[in-house]
């Protein structure tokens, strides 16, 4: 009885850890397996194994449009996103001027805003301007609420930034021009890389506002939001994967290059 | 950019600098004439105007009125970059994300100095790290971060070395290593220095002169010695080393002496080492400088009777006691232990004695215990 006890006692934060990957990975490892799953109409049953699904992602109708929709308009308003975003972020985080505290809360309002009320008021306001949703409001809508997490992540490496730092430049015959660009940006780029990754994550992933305000332009959530209705085509899920691997590799990557920063030089 | 102040050279100069943060005066009128290529110390306790002033000369703060001068150049208010004044900044402030070598390199490429190899290569060896060039500030200790900050702002050869608390984060033992080096290293180049610190110990190793300041101003200024053996206030003669500062009032005159009645007993002080006003006198003498004797001895020089040992700490090379006079004020004495006497006792009457030649006076209106404590801002 002792020794279970301690036996538990010694392992339970391992139990714990195994049993809380497990719920957060079943979903992932599902989708992945059923990526092979030889579906017929429907990806709700497994009918055996096959790379077809891999070798023919743009079998099913329409998903490959949606998927170069979901791209583009990711990279589009992640660039603008990130560009604007980080311009914020280096003001509320650098200079003090009227005004100051209340853009910086303002900031947060997006982000606690319902993603159905901002959908929606959206929508109803392009209409009101006489503007028909499609590609361009989906743009105008993402890159709206990706600025808030822009500037927050940005912010916050530059709040960790040491001032001496960059007045340690200009004591060493740096301009501010020279300043900004050899120490501050290089410094500060790292989170700017992270806060453009969280944009297009979320951009890529929005299916709500995107929803309202799309007109007849399709991404990739809206066409598995649509076809899930009459059944997922398998290639929903090799897509899925795909994305899944490519964050995965970016991710990997990025911690790879870190270390080897810090080990070695 | 011009090239006329980068090629300043000659004496810093301040004139009635000023620095008010709203109600708050960090630097209050202070003037001030640095010679060139003298190791200059500014002492005092955090928030004494120290850090501000050497700020001002290296154009991060912006003064609120006077002026500074190398040579003949006003700088007052000129862009960092645009001063030949370079700082080696409290917690080094090396740049993170670039090597040793680049870190040195940065204020010589910056100048538009193409071929640097030379010349970082130079000053590694004169900090004795030629083998850390290609890593980065993360991997170096804290004593070797300290060196190549020094490296770098020495590699461009500025007319004027600003060094704010340099050692600080330094352990007691590198410090005081790092004391002989930075001295070294500053005779060798023979650029001006101009150190901050906090340390007094510090301050007397490595500077030819100090200024001790306080509240925003300077309360004296001289050699290390000088400020030791003779200070002028009561802060100056607490903050560097231990005083006993004793009320007393000038009676008489005899020759080049004034007598001084301390509670009913007389003791002299030279005329050039008193800088008391009137009659009223904080008289001054420090704890080394005291003979201590059991009662029946005769003593030459001044003598002070009636006390009585309080407190005995036995330090190996010395001993040193407390002992309170009749009036009630307990005086400092370090004996060396060189007689091979046993120390005295606590209880044991005592008197005190010591020549005449060492014993100051200073202005009676002054609060004996300025500068004795440690102040209440310090971090």
């Amino acid at each position: 009885m002792t020794k279970t006890s301690r036996w538990l006692s010694k392992n339970l934060i391992r139990i714990y850890a195994v049993l809380g990957f497990t719920y957060l990975f079943i979903p992932v490892i599902y989708t992945i397996v059923f990526s092979f799953n030889n579906s017929g109409k429907s990806n709700l049953v497994w009918r055996g194994f096959t790379f077809n699904n891999w070798r023919n992602p743009c079998g099913a109708a329409d998903v490959c449009n949606a998927l170069g929709n979901s791209l583009k308009i990711g990279f589009i308003s992640t660039t603008l996103a990130t560009i604007l975003g980080s311009l914020i972020a280096f003001a509320v985080g650098r200079y003090a001027f009227r005004g100051h505290g209340f853009i910086n809360s303002m900031i947060f309002l997006p982000m606690a805003t319902p993603e159905i009320v901002m959908g929606s008021s959206l929508l109803t306001m392009f209409i009101g301007f006489g503007v028909n949703p499609g590609f361009w409001t989906i743009v105008i809508a993402h890159v709206m609420f990706c600025i808030s997490f822009v500037v927050v992540a940005v912010k916050a490496r530059i709040a960790s930034l040491d001032p001496r730092l960059e007045q340690a430049a200009m004591d060493l015959y740096a301009d501010e021009r020279e300043t900004f660009r050899k120490i501050t940006f290089p410094l500060v780029a790292p989170g700017i890389a992270g806060a453009a990754l969280l944009a297009f994550s979320l951009s890529f992933d929005d299916f709500i506002i995107t929803n309202f305000n799309s007109g007849n332009v399709n991404t990739f959530p809206k066409f598995v939001y649509i076809s899930a209705q009459r059944g997922l085509p398998a290639q929903a899920n090799v897509i899925g994967s795909a994305m899944f691997l490519i964050a995965l590799i970016v991710v990997l990557t990025a911690q790879f290059v870190g270390n080897r920063r810090k080990t070695t030089a | 950019m011009t090239d006329a102040s980068k090629s300043a050279k000659g004496d810093l100069k301040l004139s009635s600098l000023v620095k008010t943060y709203g109600e708050f005066v960090a630097v209050d009128d202070l003037s001030l004439l640095i010679p060139e290529g003298s190791f200059f110390a500014l002492l005092g306790h955090s928030g004494c105007g120290k850090t501000t002033t050497l700020r001002m000369i290296a154009g991060l703060d912006e003064p609120t009125s006077g002026s500074i001068h190398i040579g003949n150049t006003d700088i007052t208010y000129q862009k960092p970059y645009d001063r030949p004044v370079n700082t080696v900044f409290q917690n080094y402030a090396l740049f993170p994300h670039l090597t040793i070598f680049e870190n040195i390199a940065f204020g010589l490429r910056r100048r538009g100095i193409k071929d640097v190899k030379e010349q970082v290569d130079k000053v590694l060896n004169l900090v004795e790290l030629p083998h850390l060039a290609q890593r980065k500030p993360t991997q170096l200790s804290g004593g070797q971060q300290q060196r190549i900050a020094l490296a770098r702002a020495i590699v461009n050869r500025p007319a004027l070395l600003l060094l704010d608390e340099p050692l600080g984060a330094l352990d007691l033992k590198l410090r005081r290593q790092m004391q002989i080096e930075l001295k070294w290293i500053q005779t060798e180049v023979g650029l001006t220095f101009v150190h901050v610190t906090h340390d007094q110990e510090e301050a007397m190793t490595m500077a030819d002169t100090i200024a001790v300041m306080n509240e925003g101003k300077i309360e004296q200024m001289g050699s290390p010695a000088d400020l030791y053996d003779s200070p002028r206030t009561a802060f100056v003669a607490n903050f560097l080393g231990q005083s006993n500062l004793i009320k007393g009032r000038v009676v008489d005159s005899d020759g080049d002496a004034n007598v001084v009645e301390i509670h009913g007993q007389k003791v002299k002080v030279l005329k050039n080492r008193s800088v008391a006003k009137d009659s009223s006198i904080l008289f001054g003498i420090r704890p080394e400088k005291i003979r201590i004797q059991p009662g029946a001895h005769q003593l030459s020089g001044c003598v002070l009777e009636g006390g009585v040992i309080s407190d005995v700490s036995y330090i190996g090379v010395s001993t040193q006691y407390q002992v309170e006079m009749p009036w009630g004020q307990e005086l400092m004495v370090f004996e060396q232990n060189d007689d091979g006497i046993p120390p005295l006792a606590k209880g044991d009457p005592v008197k005190l004695s010591w020549e005449t030649i060492f014993s100051f006076g200073l202005d009676g209106s002054e609060d004996a215990s300025a500068g004795s404590e440690v102040n209440p801002d310090e971090d």
